[in-house]
């Protein structure tokens, strides 16, 4: 076996996966704070990506349609709260996941209606080439964007894990995801709580839809990356970010790896499953994920 | 409130009661495609180009000799059950019900196959659906026009000898299949393992699960087998993601050839720089230089009509697509006409006539103002393809240009390939070949 | 006033826990019952009965077996289509290799087939709960239709894996037209919901709500969790699984293992939520909701547009179509939460005061 092939695999298989944890944290940031299985987060990248890339090919500034975007999708996280969640406080989670498949239907008529249905190139300046200089030295291929991707989403879970422990809005998320009565009895403004939630969800959702973008363009198929997140997400916990990022990085690695040395000999193509079996594995010896909470059963 | 929903309900009663005011002269056209999903800028584009090209021949000459087209939209989203609630809430509009339907779907194709057949609809699966229907014996109404799958797949092998400077430096060489796992994808496998082992290559096939956003490992596959060429067979995102991800491993675009839903120009701008150099097969190709396209400006897109409000979708790989389709249509219905009576519309079964002795030479090619938009085509009762040429385009960052001739297929190796296929079926279902 | 129970004495057991206890509502359901198997074959064109009664008598039956499993026994399942893989390709394989057993018991064996395939990938369920339940339901989602793929025999060695139904002959009689082939899916299902209305009145149904509404205190009354859980993916998977051979057979006649993704099954999930979850008339429905809505809004743009000549590019009247699609899922559900199926509950209350409520 080629030693530097493997890690190459290794390493392939890690960065893969912290594209797949940008997608997850959007998911946990808002089961987190309102207990929401978040199906339309797909959508939402989908919609942040495709209206940024669709205000820069108007020949707006860079920074100005980043800024416009970010408002869009502020705007979109309070119109949420204010018109699907609120009418639907203390329902059952099921209720409030179907709620979001039909915020899905919304969002994905909304943005392909506003801004049409033709895919977009996205270009961020950061070559997505192999590094010659690594590939000189070791024989290993790693593209300098994927470094720079798990960078950003280095400094974004930092930025999201002080912001839940240190801030007062952090705190009053967490309430607010343990009990929403409790919550509000000790006075915490559920609505604002939610439509932060929601508006920093979007901001992550523009982040991953940028980056996603400028790897395979930004189109459609973008709403398919919330797939890629489901096992992150099992494996890690609903409610831990540190555990998206573990998961991410877990089911990257190994899915990369079973594909290129089990997959030749069982006819390929096992990396479709093969990351929901090593979530179970782990599931089976943790049931509540790797960092989720503990939940005891009380009759 | 209430006065608004009787209303709903009495517009939506009219409309599902499925009967069109029938006026005498007029030729239904179903137009199911899709405009919402991942695959919506093929169906629109493909369905903007259908469209387009029946508008202008009614606005141009009032209909074909005399009979306008109709048509009436309805969204598949490219899924198998939508497509046949499509197909049968269409089929009976019309004065003649539907003439034809081109799915745009390999898995619609399947789902109406028998379908149509008992309903005596011809359906024209253009460049995809099942191969083997190519022999008309068995499928009497289904017509994989043009250029089937397996057809193609031998004109890229050819063009790959070409590249390397004859078919017998072939020998030796290692190729990877990269097919998108779903029937559409695994179509090809038998016919490029047939062809390795007649000119000695290696063929490695290798599955990208759908939808295809995430290749790192199957590129480090193919990285370690340091093929020559790699044949994409994609669909939808898996296309971009291949030619980034190519550009990641460093496998040079200058090796990869993809098959024609793998090269509109929505497949290689979201690559970006990545996708320069870039090969894609094409059975139509790109531009607004013909005259028939002209036309279509002239009159569509002149009077302020026409599908696209996004006028630079004009004349683009989707768009022309749908334009040979809309040819193949009219000219088929203008064949059938003139053995079934002229200025009368036809029926399924009249155009089912139509399309078997369609024949579209270089010099009607030229009258039609279609030259080099595609290629001549003359079907026949056994043979329902009727093309089986294919020509090359590299992407040069801003528009495809085309590099080679037109290269016709190796029918030697697709032929007992077809038959052999579809005697199976025949024999499955208890079908009689008809007699050719 | 024409919808009221006084009156009705029951001087009997069995007469106390007939299905419906209620005269008005025997007589209602016979009505439907011959309204479905007589009135409607006689009188739907062929586009109602195989473009829309068929499906939606299909995923009914889909939808039918996930609540049993998900409203009734409070186990998440994403892997629906999975199991309808599994009834319609093991259904081809036992017409196909074993023709003289003939149609209805293939697809009786193609959903004891789904069955044991529901069975295995139940088994984490005696461990893990909750949403966390859904990654073993998405491992057979994706690990079964792969297999399928690769694995030639399911589709008899076809290079692409698609497969062809062959002709349903059920006692010498052929069922190749829209109507009979109407006729028998409407059968299987009648006959299999009423099945599931009666299981759910029995041991086994309570046995099921006691471990959806706590599992910990239903074993500590001495409901046995694991031969209940089991029991519970067995017959779901049993239900998809003849939907499944239905949706080959009675239905598009060519299936490929792409037709039943992950897609089918989270569609079948939005059918017993909007429909509501843990009620056999929900899955009825919620499966019309689904199924029958996008058609009805693009039938009525399309007749919009006709009429009214409006000048929209039809990619937005597309795009539309599915904001509203979506607008209106959150609308029930904020309206009643509980799914349609509690709309009807609390028309029925309404119904049985009117004109004079109190």
């Amino acid at each position: 076996m080629n030693v530097s092939f493997f890690f190459e695999v290794l390493i392939g298989g890690l960065l893969a996966g912290v594209m797949y944890s940008l997608v997850a944290l959007g998911f946990v940031l808002i089961y987190k704070a309102s207990g929401v299985f978040n199906f339309a987060q797909g959508a939402m990248v989908f919609l942040a990506a495709l209206t940024f890339v669709s205000l820069l090919e108007r020949g707006v500034n860079f920074w100005l349609a980043l800024g416009v975007t970010l408002a869009v999708m502020v705007v979109l996280g309070m119109a949420i709260e204010r018109v699907v969640l609120r009418p639907l406080v203390n329902q059952p989670p099921i209720t409030l996941f179907m709620a979001t498949i039909g915020l899905t239907f919304v969002l994905e008529g909304l943005s392909q209606a506003v801004w049409g249905s033709q895919p977009h190139g996205l270009e961020l300046g950061i070559a997505d080439v192999p590094m010659q200089w690594l590939a000189d030295s070791t024989g290993m291929f790693i593209s300098q964007f994927d470094l720079i991707a798990s960078g950003v989403a280095a400094v974004l879970v930092a930025a999201l894990a002080l912001f839940f422990q240190y801030t007062r809005v952090g705190r009053a998320l967490r309430a607010v995801a343990d009990d929403h009565q409790a919550a509000l009895a000790v006075g915490i403004p559920l609505k604002n709580i939610w439509a932060i939630v929601w508006a920093v969800a979007g901001f992550v959702a523009l982040v991953a839809g940028m980056l996603w973008g400028a790897r395979n363009g930004v189109q459609y198929a973008l709403t398919f990356i919330a797939l890629k997140a489901l096992p992150v997400l099992i494996l890690g916990g609903f409610e831990s970010i540190l555990g998206a990022i573990v998961g991410g990085l877990i089911i990257g690695a190994s899915e990369k790896l079973a594909e290129v040395y089990l997959g030749p000999m069982v006819g390929g193509g096992i990396e479709s499953w093969f990351a929901y079996v090593i979530a179970l594995l782990f599931l089976l010896v943790r049931p509540q994920g790797l960092f989720g909470e503990k939940i005891i059963d009380r009759v | 409130m209430k006065r608004m929903t009787i209303a709903v309900a009495l517009v939506a009663a009219s409309a599902f009661s499925g009967t069109a005011l029938a006026q005498a002269k007029e030729q239904f056209v179903p137009a199911n495609f899709y405009w919402v999903g991942p695959y919506a800028p093929g169906g629109s584009g493909f369905g903007g180009g259908i469209i387009d090209f029946m508008m202008m021949i009614n606005e141009r000459d009032g209909g074909v000799n005399g009979v306008k087209l109709t048509w009436d939209k309805c969204e598949t989203e490219y899924n198998n059950a939508r497509g046949v609630e499509c197909y049968e809430r269409q089929k009976n509009k019309g004065p003649t019900g539907a003439t034809v339907v081109h799915p745009l779907s390999t898995g619609i194709t399947y789902s109406i196959l028998e379908k149509a057949t008992a309903d005596k609809i011809p359906v024209i699966s253009m460049g995809y659906g099942r191969t083997d229907a190519s022999d008309g014996r068995v499928f009497p109404y289904i017509f994989p026009l043009i250029t089937n799958y397996w057809s193609q797949n031998t004109a890229k092998i050819k063009f790959i000898g070409q590249k390397e400077g004859g078919m017998d430096k072939l020998k030796g060489k290692k190729i990877v299949n990269l097919y998108h796992d779903s029937a559409y994808g695994k179509e090809t496998i038998p016919v490029l393992d047939v062809q390795a082992k007649k000119y000695g290559f290696q063929v490695t096939h290798i599955a990208v699960p759908h939808p295809g956003n995430e290749q790192q490992s199957q590129w480090l596959q193919i990285r370690q087998i340091r093929p020559d060429w790699v044949i994409l067979r994609g669909w939808g995102v898996m296309n971009p993601t291949a030619i980034k991800t190519a550009a990641r491993t460093g496998f040079p675009r200058e090796k990869m050839l993809g098959v024609w839903w793998s090269g509109a120009e929505e497949d290689v701008i979201p690559a970006g720089d990545a996708a320069k150099g870039y090969y894609a097969a094409a059975f139509n190709l790109p531009g607004t230089q013909h005259p028939v396209m002209k036309d279509i400006l002239k009159y569509v897109y002149g009077k302020g009509k026409g599908e696209f409000t996004d006028k630079s979708r004009i004349g683009s790989i989707y768009h022309t697509r749908g334009v040979v389709a809309g040819i193949i249509t009219v000219e088929a219905i203008r064949t059938a006409q003139a053995k079934f009576g002229k200025g009368k519309p036809i029926t399924g079964e009249q155009m089912q006539w139509g399309i078997e002795n369609l024949n579209l030479d270089a010099k009607r090619l030229k009258e039609l103002g279609a030259t080099d938009l595609m290629q001549p085509l003359k079907v026949s009762c056994k043979d329902h393809e009727g093309g089986g040429a294919v020509k090359f385009m590299q992407w040069d960052g801003r528009a495809w240009k085309v590099v080679s001739d037109w290269i016709p297929s190796d029918q030697s190796i697709v032929r007992p390939m077809i038959e052999e296929s579809a005697a199976q079926y025949a024999k499955e279902k208890g079908i009689k070949p008809r007699d050719c | 006033m024409l919808y009221r129970e006084a009156g009705q004495f029951k001087s009997t057991y069995a007469a106390d826990q007939q299905i419906f206890p209620i005269r008005q509502d025997r007589i209602a359901v016979t009505l439907l019952l011959l309204v479905a198997f007589i009135g409607v074959p006689l009188f739907a064109n062929e586009y109602w009965l195989s473009a829309i009664l068929v499906p939606f008598l299909i995923f009914a039956l889909a939808a039918l077996g996930l609540n049993i499993l998900t409203g009734y026994a409070g186990q998440l399942s994403l892997g629906t289509a999975a199991f309808m893989a599994v009834g319609a390709f093991m259904a081809y394989n036992f017409v196909l290799r074993m023709p003289w057993l003939g149609v209805i018991p293939s697809f009786i064996l193609a959903g004891l087939c789904a069955s044991a395939v529901g069975i295995v990938f139940g088994l984490p369920s005696l461990r893990i709960k909750g949403f966390y339940l859904a990654v073993a339901t998405l491992a057979c989602q994706f690990f079964v239709l792969w297999a399928i793929q690769r694995i030639g025999w399911f589709t008899n060695n076809s290079s692409t894996g698609v497969i062809t139904a062959q002709t349903i002959e059920i006692l010498g009689h052929t069922f190749d037209t829209p109507q009979s082939k109407y006729l028998l899916t409407l059968g299987i299902v009648a006959v299999l919901a009423l099945l599931a209305k009666n299981l759910m009145r029995s041991e086994t149904g309570r046995a099921f709500m006691a471990v959806r509404d706590m599992d910990v205190a239903a074993s500590v009354i001495g409901i046995p969790m694991m031969k209940t859980k089991l029991l519970a993916f067995a017959i779901s998977s049993f239900y998809c699984g003849v939907a499944g051979a239905m949706y080959a057979y009675t239905y598009l006649g060519t299936v490929e293992p792409e037709a039943f993704t992950l897609d089918l099954s989270f569609r079948i999930l939005f059918m017993i939520i909007i429909g509501g979850v843990g009620s056999i008339l929900g899955s009825f429905l919620g499966a019309a909701f689904i199924t029958l809505l996008p058609i009805f809004l693009n039938v009525f743009f399309g007749a919009l547009s006709h009429t009214f000549g409006l000048d929209i590019s039809h990619a937005i009247v597309s795009n539309i179509e599915l904001m509203i699609f979506g607008g209106l899922i959150i609308f029930f559900l904020i309206v009643e939460p509980h799914g349609l199926a509690r709309l009807w509950q609390i028309a029925k209350e309404k119904l049985r005061l009117w004109p004079f409520p109190h």
